[in-house]
């Protein structure tokens, strides 16, 4: 599998990265070194070999339905660049 | 989508009638205390961010733990669905970039849901029931809350609704009108509301609906697909549909194409509007979230939470129409909501069914629909309507001095009996005095004596001066006896 330079652009768009033109062609090279390296996993069988979700066999933990958490709004937003009453501001987006 | 073709329900255009196709997507918030991967609380309208914890708002090395009882509310649901639970699931990430989605990601359901295939019966206005099968439910974060209209270059962000557990129901494209679409919500907002797994409160945004509308020439293959997104009113669902079929019929009339794209319900236009162009179109790129592991249990589970389901609205319906000689009209009108059922049964109890039945629907529903206020807030307790009711079937009082019993009963209260008593509007069977009131009324019309021989539905006019005389309290059987045989009318 290997990636052209269209879909570099995309990616980088989806992940909102800002590439610029004359970087394009070296991801490329990276992303498809680092895509042939992944490969050689295609080259072991695992037909009928289920994936594998932890390393121990584990039942997944929950949580009771209680409230433990919140009322910490001024920590919620203290890394914020603008907020106001608690809310984050960000540019205008609208739909 | 094999239902058959039922003309009816067909648009008709220029040249010959279209079907139109549709399928829903339903988001029901679930109810819970906490959120689905946090111990934040999910009460409606907390102050700005106060409802967050350091997961919903995405601090980096905060991990999801799932909420036990999400899962519960989710299994009960697709077992009220009649639904395939399947007991392993598994959590992707749903990639997207919005700025009141803190993760850049929403934790959702993709290959893999809770729950697969089922159905659900819904009941049309003329009687017909139609069946629209169940694709899916899988559960998945609800987003924040974006404000835009707080100042003009900036939008307020919110995240109190970030991570609050949603079910997102599907159904097949089973539907193919505004009626169905609108009848298919309206019971699935009673399933889940008897359930107890969403409280169904469209206006605080517990249930909206992603709405897919196509359409086509009756028996060809279905046509390109346009979704509209967040319906948040049952009315809004049925005007959406209506306009974006005839915006769809339009264009492929005048010889264009429909592009698949997602659009906007404009209430106020009453229009649809595209709101992201297919160029656009969303790579979620899903995969599965590595911070949780697959959601397995038994079927000992299952049977635990389904052995603690309510009756539904179906069986409900059926038992009614069975126990009570109800028409499935009128079921249906009492099974709508959990709690006007449950007074009826109340009512109804070792009484005529159909009589608590016509009480409850016209007098009770009707009056509480005039003051705008509903069955958990009635002044008349079921008790006090039942005994009016008993009071009627005595020969007591009749069913017109019962209806200003009920009167007094709603704005004053008071036991229906004492307060019979008290005001004496117990009716008169005693013919000796009812026979007085007629005669005194013979007596004064004779002209009106001369005209019943000829006419004999006159006699309603005797009827109705002697209820007068009587301040209606005269039993009506005895009345109209007594008169026919004194004006000779057969």
């Amino acid at each position: 599998m290997s990636v052209d330079e269209k879909t570099v652009r995309r990616i980088a768009h989806l992940a909102r990265i800002a590439v610029a033109e004359d970087e394009v062609a070296p991801l490329q090279g990276e992303l498809n070194a680092i895509l042939a390296f992944v490969e050689q996993l295609g080259a072991v069988d695992v037909t009928g070999v289920e994936a594998m979700t932890s390393v121990t066999p584990m039942a997944m933990k929950k949580r009771k339905d209680v409230v433990t958490d919140g009322g910490r709004a001024v920590d919620v937003v203290a890394n914020a660049p603008e907020t106001e009453d608690h809310y984050f501001l960000v540019p205008k987006v609208v739909e | 989508m094999t239902a058959p073709v039922n003309p009816k329900k067909l648009i008709k255009g220029a040249e010959h009638d279209w079907e139109v196709v549709i399928g829903m997507e339903i988001h029901a918030q679930v109810t819970s205390r906490s959120k689905l991967f946090s111990g934040a609380s999910t009460e409606f309208g907390a102050e700005p961010n106060d409802h967050v914890s350091l997961v919903d708002a995405a601090m980096p090395g905060m991990l999801p733990v799932i909420n036990e009882e999400c899962v519960a509310q989710a299994v009960r649901t697709g077992l009220g669905l009649k639904a395939r639970i399947n007991h392993r699931s598994v959590f992707d990430r749903k990639n997207y970039f919005y700025p009141d989605l803190p993760q850049g990601y929403q934790i959702s359901q993709y290959k893999d849901p809770i729950v697969g295939e089922g159905e659900v019966v819904v009941d049309l206005l003329d009687g017909e029931s139609i069946t629209v099968g169940i694709e899916r439910l899988h559960l998945e974060q609800d987003a924040g809350k974006s404000l835009h209209d707080q100042n003009p270059t900036q939008s307020f962000v919110d995240l109190n609704r970030s991570g609050v557990a949603l079910m997102e129901i599907v159904s097949q494209p089973d539907l193919r009108s505004s009626e169905e679409a609108r009848a298919y919500m309206t019971k699935l907002r009673t399933i889940l509301r008897y359930l107890g797994t969403c409280d169904g409160d469209m206006e605080k945004g517990s249930l909206r609906a992603d709405v897919n509308v196509s359409v086509r020439r009756p028996g060809q293959p279905l046509g390109t697909r346009c979704e509209i997104k967040n319906v948040n009113s049952i009315r809004f669902i049925g005007q959406a549909i209506e306009s974006e079929a005839r915006r769809q019929i339009a264009i492929i009339e005048d010889g264009g194409t429909i592009s698949q794209e997602t659009r906007l319900y404009d209430p106020a236009k009453g229009e649809t509007r595209s709101m992201r162009s297919k160029e656009e179109a969303h790579d979620y790129r899903y995969f599965p979230d590595p911070d949780l592991l697959p959601l397995e249990f038994d079927q000992a589970y299952v049977d635990a939470l389904a052995e603690g389901l309510p009756e539904l609205p179906d069986a409900k319906k059926a038992r009614f129409v069975a126990d009570f000689g109800l028409s499935a009209y009128d079921a249906n009108v009492l099974v709508a909501e959990r709690a006007s059922a449950d007074y009826y049964e109340a009512v109804a109890r070792g009484r005529d069914g159909k009589a608590a039945a016509n009480w409850v629907i016209n007098e009770l529903f009707g009056r509480l629909n005039k003051e705008g206020i509903g069955i958990d807030a009635t002044p008349v307790s079921a008790d006090q309507l039942g005994r009016i009711i008993d009071l009627i079937g005595e020969g007591v009082i009749s069913g017109k001095i019962a209806k200003d019993l009920f009167e007094i009963v709603w704005t004053e209260g008071g036991d229906p009996r004492a307060v019979v008593e008290a005001r004496g509007m117990k009716q008169v069977t005693d013919t000796g005095a009812i026979e007085a009131a007629v005669d005194d009324i013979i007596a004064k019309n004779h002209d009106k004596v001369q005209q019943a021989k000829e006419k004999p539905t006159l006699l309603g006019w005797f009827v109705g001066q002697t209820m007068k005389a009587t301040g209606g309290k005269a039993n009506p059987a005895a009345v109209n006896a007594l008169l026919k045989s004194k004006l000779g009318i057969e």
